[in-house]
C-alpha cells in the first residue's frame, strides 16, 4: 500500500499544490448559503403547480404528470448528470485515462436516439393503463407476476448504490472544503448527515416537485461553473496542447504495481471493443433505471419526450468537457489527497477548483456539485420507493391498498432507501461503492429485453424472458466477481470489463450478459410454446402504444389522481 | 390526429400503425437518421487516432464532440420526419 501511495504521489508531481489540511472558510460559507437557498426552495416547492392534495402516488411520485417541455428538460437534465458523473468520470480520466472515463461521452450521445425510439411508446401505454413503473407494464403485457417482480427488484436494487454514490460526491466536496476529518467522529460524519436530513425532509414533503424546482438552480450553477472552468482553466495550465501532452505522458508511464502503462490516452486496438461495449451497454441500460422512467412518465405528452431527446445531447457536451477537466488537473499538477493522507482520485475536480479558483468561486463550484448530487439522490429515492410500493408492496403484501396508502408507503420507503444508501457510504470502501455501481449497470441492462422488446412484440414467452433475465444476472454478477483490479490489489468486483466468450476481445460484462440473456430467451420461447405453456393475457392493445395527451383514456388517467378516485388499474 | 376511439381496437400485431396513413419512406428515413450516430460511435477503430488535430485536440476527441451536435441535429430531424409521416404538425405538440 505504501508503494502504491508513493507511486501515486510521484506520478501526481508538481509541488505547488499541497494537500488541504484546514477548513476553507470562504468556500464553505458560500457553499452553506447556496445550500440554504436551495433548501428553502425545496420546502416551498409544494406551491409549484399546486395540486388538490399530495395524497396519492401520482401527485407525490410523478408531480401530477403535467410538466411541460422546459420543466421536463430541466428535470431530466438534473436526473442524468449526477455528482457521480461530475466527480467520478473526471477521476477515472485522471487516474486511468480515456477507456475508463471518456466512454461516458459516446454513451450519453447514443442513448438519446435509442430512447427516442422507445420511450414515447412506453409513455403512451403507461398513460392508457395507469402504469407508473416498467414492472407495471410487464405485468399488464404478460400477466406475469414473477417477471414483474424480477424487473421491480432489479430496479430497486440497482438504484441503491447509485444513490450511495451521490452521497460520495457530496462527501468529496466536503472533504476538499476541509470538513470531515478522519480523526474526529462527529466532524467526520456530521456534514453529510445534515445534508442527508435536509434532503430527506424536503423530498418527503414535496415529492417529485422538490427536485424539479431545485433542478433549475442546479443546472444554472453547473453551467456557470463548467463554462468558467473550461474557458479559464486551460489557459492557466499552458493550453490544450500542454493538457493533452501531460495526459499522454502520464498515461504512458509504467505503473509500478501492474508493470503496464498507467492508463489510456487514446484507446489502442485491444481496447476498441471495451470502449464501444461500455458505451453501448451503458446507453441501453440508462433508461431502464426507475428514476429515468419516472422522469419520462412525468411529462405531459408523448412528444415532449421525443422533443427533449433531441436537445439532451447538449448535456453530452458538458460531460465531455468535464471528463477533460480530469486531464486539465494533470497539467495543473493537482494532488487529490484525502484528509487521511491517502490519494483519492475522486477528489480531483473539487481539489482542482480549490487550487485554481479564488475561494468564493470555489465555494460556488462546490455548491454546484453538492446540489447536483442532491437532485438525483432525491429523484432516485422516489423512483425506487414507487417501484417498491406498486410492484412489491401492493402486489404481494397488501393488495387492497388505496392511493393514499400507496403514497404513505412510498414516502416511507424513500426515506429507508436513502438511509440504506447512507450505510453504504459509511461502511464501504469508496472503491467498493464504485464497483457496486458497475454491478448496478450490469443488472439494469438485463431488464431491457423484458421491457423494450415487449413494447413491440409478444413473440418472447414470459417465462423465457424470466429465464434470460436470471441467467444474465447470474452470469454478469459472477463475471464481475471474478474480475480483479491489479493496480489496487482488489481481488473481486475490481472492474467491469472481461473477456467475451468466443471472441478474443475484452468487453463490458453487461453487454455479454445481455447477449446471453437474449439468446436464452429466444431459444426457450419456441420450446415453451411447443410445450403449450400458457403465455398469459395481454391487457394492452396495439393502439395503446401511440396514445397521446388528447386521447380520452389518457386524459382520464392524467386526471385520475384526484384523492379518493380509484386508479384505472386494479 | 389519432383515429383511436373509445371502442375496441382490432387485435392486430403491436407494430402495425393505427394512423390513418403513414408515409413509409419518411419513417425509414427517420430510422436511418437515428442509426447513423450509433454506427459512427461504435466503430472505434475508425476514430481512435491522434491526427488530424483541431485547436490542439487530437482527432479522437474532436470527432466525438462533433457527433454531439450531429446527433442532436439528426434526432431532431428524425422527430420532424416522424411527425410529417403521420400527418401531424410540430405545432400540435403540447
Amino acid at each position: 500500500m505504501s508503494a502504491l501511495v508513493a507511486g501515486g504521489v510521484a506520478v501526481l508531481a508538481a509541488p505547488d499544490s499541497t494537500p488541504n489540511t484546514g477548513i476553507n472558510y470562504t468556500a464553505l460559507s458560500i457553499l452553506v448559503i447556496l445550500f440554504a437557498l436551495v433548501t428553502v426552495a425545496g420546502f416551498m416547492a409544494t406551491r409549484f403547480k399546486r395540486a388538490e392534495s399530495l395524497d396519492s402516488l401520482d401527485e407525490w411520485g410523478l408531480g401530477g404528470r403535467k410538466f411541460g417541455t422546459w420543466v421536463t428538460w430541466f428535470l431530466l437534465g438534473g436526473d442524468l448528470y449526477t455528482a457521480y458523473t461530475f466527480v467520478a468520470v473526471p477521476a477515472a480520466m485522471f487516474a486511468l485515462g480515456s477507456v475508463a472515463g471518456f466512454f461516458a461521452v459516446p454513451y450519453t450521445i447514443i442513448a438519446y436516439p435509442i430512447i427516442f425510439v422507445f420511450m414515447a411508446r412506453l409513455w403512451s401505454v403507461s398513460h392508457r393503463h395507469g402504469y407508473v413503473t416498467t414492472a407495471d407494464f410487464v405485468r399488464g403485457r404478460y400477466d406475469a407476476r414473477g417477471l414483474s417482480l424480477a424487473i421491480a427488484a432489479t430496479g430497486f436494487l440497482a438504484t441503491m448504490p447509485y444513490i450511495a454514490l451521490q452521497l460520495v460526491g457530496v462527501q468529496a466536496v466536503l472533504e476538499v472544503a476541509g470538513l470531515g476529518g478522519s480523526d474526529n467522529i462527529i466532524a467526520k460524519d456530521l456534514p453529510i448527515l445534515i445534508a442527508f436530513a435536509l434532503l430527506a425532509a424536503y423530498t418527503y414533503s414535496s415529492g417529485l416537485r422538490a427536485p424539479a424546482v431545485i433542478a433549475f438552480v442546479k443546472d444554472a450553477l453547473i453551467y456557470v461553473v463548467i463554462l468558467v472552468a473550461i474557458i479559464y482553466l486551460p489557459s492557466q495550465v499552458g493550453g490544450w496542447e500542454n493538457i493533452f501532452a501531460s495526459a499522454q505522458e502520464k498515461m504512458g508511464t509504467i505503473n509500478e504495481v501492474t508493470g503496464k502503462p498507467q492508463g489510456s490516452f487514446i484507446p489502442v486496438e485491444q481496447q476498441y471493443w471495451a470502449y464501444a461495449t461500455l458505451a453501448l451497454g451503458s446507453a441501453l441500460g440508462l433508461f431502464m433505471y426507475p428514476h429515468a422512467v419516472t422522469a419520462t412518465l412525468a411529462s405531459g405528452s408523448r412528444n415532449t419526450i421525443r422533443r427533449n431527446a433531441s436537445i439532451l445531447p447538449a448535456y453530452s457536451f458538458v460531460l465531455a468537457l468535464l471528463a477533460l477537466l480530469g486531464w486539465v488537473a494533470i497539467a495543473a499538477g493537482t494532488e487529490p489527497i484525502g484528509l487521511d493522507g491517502n490519494p483519492n482520485a475522486q477528489l480531483v475536480v473539487p481539489q482542482l477548483f480549490e487550487d485554481m479558483f479564488p475561494s468564493w468561486f470555489a465555494g460556488v463550484a462546490f455548491a454546484a456539485i453538492a446540489i447536483g448530487a442532491l437532485v438525483p439522490a432525491a429523484i432516485m429515492s422516489i423512483a425506487a420507493a414507487n417501484t417498491f410500493t406498486r410492484n412489491i408492496y401492493k402486489e404481494f403484501i397488501n393488495r387492497g391498498a388505496d392511493a393514499k396508502k400507496e403514497a404513505q408507503v412510498s414516502k416511507l420507503m424513500s426515506l429507508l432507501v436513502k438511509a440504506f444508501a447512507l450505510v453504504f457510504v459509511f461502511t464501504l470502501d469508496k472503491q467498493n461503492a464504485i464497483n457496486f455501481q458497475l454491478l448496478g449497470g450490469i443488472w439494469m441492462l438485463q431488464t431491457f429485453p423484458a421491457v423494450v422488446f415487449s413494447l413491440y412484440t409478444r413473440w418472447f414467452h414470459r417465462h423465457a424472458l424470466l429465464a434470460g433475465w436470471a441467467i444474465g444476472m447470474v452470469y454478469g454478477t459472477y463475471q464481475a466477481y471474478l474480475t480483479p483490479n491489479p493496480a489496487t490489489g482488489q481481488a473481486h468486483f475490481g472492474g467491469s470489463v472481461a473477456a467475451i466468450p468466443a471472441l478474443a476481445e475484452l468487453g463490458y460484462i453487461a453487454v455479454t450478459a445481455f447477449a446471453i440473456n437474449v439468446l436464452v430467451a429466444a431459444v426457450l420461447t419456441p420450446v415453451l410454446n411447443a410445450m403449450k405453456v400458457a403465455k398469459g393475457a395481454d391487457e394492452t392493445r396495439p393502439g395503446d402504444y401511440h396514445a397521446d395527451a388528447d386521447d380520452p383514456r389518457v386524459q382520464k388517467d392524467l386526471q385520475a389522481h384526484e384523492p379518493g378516485a380509484l386508479p384505472d388499474k386494479a | 390526429m389519432s383515429t383511436l376511439g373509445k371502442g375496441e381496437e382490432p387485435d392486430a400485431p403491436a407494430t402495425s400503425s393505427p394512423y390513418a396513413s403513414e408515409n413509409k419512406s419518411l419513417m425509414i428515413a427517420a430510422g436511418v437518421l437515428l442509426v447513423i450516430p450509433v454506427l459512427a460511435l461504435m466503430t472505434v477503430g475508425l476514430y481512435a487516432k491522434d491526427g488530424p488535430e483541431l485547436f490542439g485536440f487530437p482527432f479522437f476527441f474532436w470527432y466525438q464532440f462533433l457527433w454531439v451536435f450531429l446527433t442532436a441535429g439528426m434526432t431532431y430531424a428524425a422527430h420532424r420526419l416522424v411527425l410529417k409521416a403521420r400527418g401531424k404538425s410540430h405545432k400540435d405538440i403540447a
